[in-house]
């Protein structure tokens, strides 16, 4: 019995198992969980040698900040990076997935992966579920043929773009492209327009907050600053709120010792004696 | 989550780490039981806290609904480690503590307040005592005391349960 | 926020103001002082707040033509419950706090909700971080779930130093708190204004 409830699933795809349960334990009145979204702001922005790719670092719950230094950039190949915008685990596991896709396509083929393969098989994922994935992307990478900027949206289209933003801070963000962008930027510049855009979403858009993390892909490169810039810092706590010990009332205590647990084994061959023939 | 209610705090100490849960079980507003098991022990030094619906936290795993915290020690390093989910498995690793459960809010205000770095084992106990036990207070569907783990890596390798009840 | 002392009250609010998940304002106190001895906090829809401010500071006016005395704060409560209740079927959406002195000079806090129904307190925290700050309230003025302390009366300085504190937590996790604090001291000599920064993303 354990076994068959615990068992995952071994075809591709997601479980609608629970999909009448949920609908009849919602008629009931009981609210579903609530899953983390990034309010976020990301940016990315195409400069002379390569791509500067930006995100901010807030997760949030509602109106609660679920994570205050989460990582929005996450990684597709060595030489492409992707922002995440949406709904958390969408943008997380839909990143992973194309990267393990792109990781095997680089193992058949032998050649660097391009940027727009990772691009169309992103923009077929998202589009098989009808925008049900919520994942906003930024898309940006370096391969043979030059450099890369897509944004893709939760439906699956795709735009190719020298700069780009995504997220419910998009608008503060592209504020700052428009203001600033040039084309064929030096990298100094295109680092500090992209935490510019960036920071623009974290003080005005109140899904965004936290620092500001860069990941600048050149030919032969890849920075990934985090933080790149701590944009706000905690408060200094002016009183102390250690409690005395014993301040909690306790019913039962008990000590119990661990068990070890095997970490590791090692097999040693002795010197083989030869044998007594005499 | 409404539906049950539940209270989960996992804090990372110096050398040590803690999980709190609170004991209530309830239906709505009625409470049904005040000693159900929230924190289940998974392996040595492992600890996994599972707020939601009550009948999916003893199933557990796949797409039910609970919001999951994870609280231990590395088992080569004894590095101490807490993370948390969403329902859909969305992770999140912080250098701090993690809370879920129905008064997340009050949760999060307490330990924002309370945690600070390199808490000695007694100092987290009451840290995190204080801040499960206030923060059900203000909470209608979650209390009824609660129980508290605490995992000690020095060189002696043990852990330490506590449970404490309201007075 | 409110907390009530021995011989003063402090009241205090963060100064943002939101609407979705955009900042309308960086620098709007939501504390309003109503006299020497009383200040009221209000926060909700700020509409609401601007229209009821004029109307209690209105009718100050008008008690104190009529009776040549200044209002006093337990006076200025019951005055706000009649106000609200009278609207008890299309309320003001605006959630109250008044802090100031009692006739005897102790400091008191009353807090509301929208349709007049009104409780003395000796802390009380409203708004959207209000269950964020509660429990800290709870145990830091209440001492709840604390065996063995000794139950202290605060001083001026620490209730200061723990509105700080609180409003620095509820500003790390609560989207709608941020940008700064403005606090309220009341005391017999009137009162003193305190403002601290606090993160604004």
């Amino acid at each position: 019995m354990a076994a068959t409830l615990a068992a995952e699933p071994i075809t591709g795809g997601f479980s609608f198992e629970n999909c009448r349960r949920n609908a009849s334990l919602e008629k009931m009145g009981i609210k579903p969980p609530t899953a983390y979204k990034t309010g976020t702001t990301i940016a990315g922005v195409v400069f002379k040698d390569g791509v500067v790719l930006g995100a901010d670092t807030r997760a949030t719950e509602d109106t609660v900040v679920a994570d205050k230094n989460c990582s929005k950039i996450h990684y597709i190949a060595p030489n492409i990076y992707c922002c995440g915008a949406g709904t958390a685990a969408d943008t997380e596991m839909t990143t992973n997935m194309i990267s393990s896709q792109i990781e095997l396509h680089r193992l058949n083929t032998g050649r660097t992966p391009r940027v727009c393969t990772a691009n169309r098989l992103l923009k077929q994922f998202l589009f098989r579920y009808h925008g049900y994935i919520s994942a906003a992307l930024v898309l940006g990478g370096v391969d043979t043929t030059g450099s890369y900027l897509y944004s893709i949206h939760p439906h699956g289209s795709t735009d190719k773009l020298p700069y780009v933003t995504m997220g419910s801070g998009s608008l503060a963000a592209m504020a700052v492209f428009e203001d600033g962008f040039k084309a064929e930027m030096e990298k100094e510049k295109a680092m500090k327009l992209v935490r510019d855009a960036i920071a623009a979403g974290i003080f005005n858009d109140l899904g965004s907050g936290s620092n500001v993390d860069l990941c600048i892909i050149t030919k032969d490169k890849v920075e990934y600053l985090r933080p790149y810039d701590e944009a706000n810092l905690k408060g200094v706590r002016q009183g102390n709120y250690r409690y005395k010990k014993g301040t909690t009332a306790v019913l039962k205590k008990e000590v119990v010792k661990s068990m070890f647990e095997v970490v590791k084994t090692q097999v040693k061959t002795t010197k083989p004696e030869s044998m007594d023939t005499t | 989550m409404e539906y049950n209610g539940a209270a989960i705090i996992a804090m990372k100490g110096k050398n040590c780490v803690a999980i709190a849960a609170d004991r209530r079980f309830g239906v709505q507003a009625q409470t049904v039981g005040t000693n159900f098991q929230k924190i289940f022990e998974m392996g040595p030094r492992l600890f996994i806290g599972l707020p939601g619906l009550a009948t999916d936290v003893q199933t557990v795993f796949g797409p039910y609904f609970v919001e999951p915290v994870i609280a231990g020690l590395d088992p080569k390093t004894f590095e101490p480690f807490v993370a948390s989910m969403d329902l859909i498995g969305c992770p999140m690793v912080p250098d701090d503590f993690v809370v879920s459960g129905t008064c997340s809010e009050q949760m999060y205000g307490m330990c924002e307040s309370l945690w600070e770095p390199d808490l000695e084992p007694d100092d987290l106990f009451e840290t995190i005592s204080q801040a499960l036990l206030n923060a059900v207070d203000r909470d209608a569907v979650s209390g009824w005391g609660a129980v508290v783990y605490v995992m000690i890596s020095l060189k002696f390798l043990t852990k330490k349960k506590t449970r404490y009840k309201r007075h | 926020m409110a907390i009530a002392g021995e011989d003063f009250s402090v009241i205090a609010s963060d100064t943002r103001l939101s609407q979705g998940f955009s900042i309308h304002s960086r620098d709007l106190p939501k504390t309003y002082k109503l006299s020497n001895s009383t200040v009221l906090g209000a926060c909700g829809f700020h509409g609401d707040v601007l229209t009821l401010t004029k109307v209690i500071n209105a009718r100050l006016k008008i008690y104190e033509n009529e009776h040549h005395k200044k209002m006093s704060t337990t006076a200025i409560a019951a005055m706000l419950s009649t106000m609200l209740y009278y609207r008890r079927f299309f309320p003001y959406y605006v959630y109250n706090i008044v802090a100031g002195l009692d006739d005897e000079g102790k400091g008191c806090v009353f807090s509301f909700d929208p349709v007049g129904s009104y409780e003395r307190e000796s802390y009380r925290a409203g708004g959207s971080a209000s269950s964020m700050l509660q429990p800290l309230l709870d145990n830091q003025i209440g001492f709840k779930n604390q065996q063995g302390v000794e139950r202290l009366p605060l001083s001026k300085d620490k209730v200061v130093n723990l509105v700080k504190d609180v409003f620095i937590s509820a500003s790390e996790r609560d989207i709608y708190t941020g940008d700064g604090i403005i606090i309220n001291i009341i005391t017999k000599d009137g009162v003193q204004e305190e403002r601290f920064p606090l993160r604004r993303d």
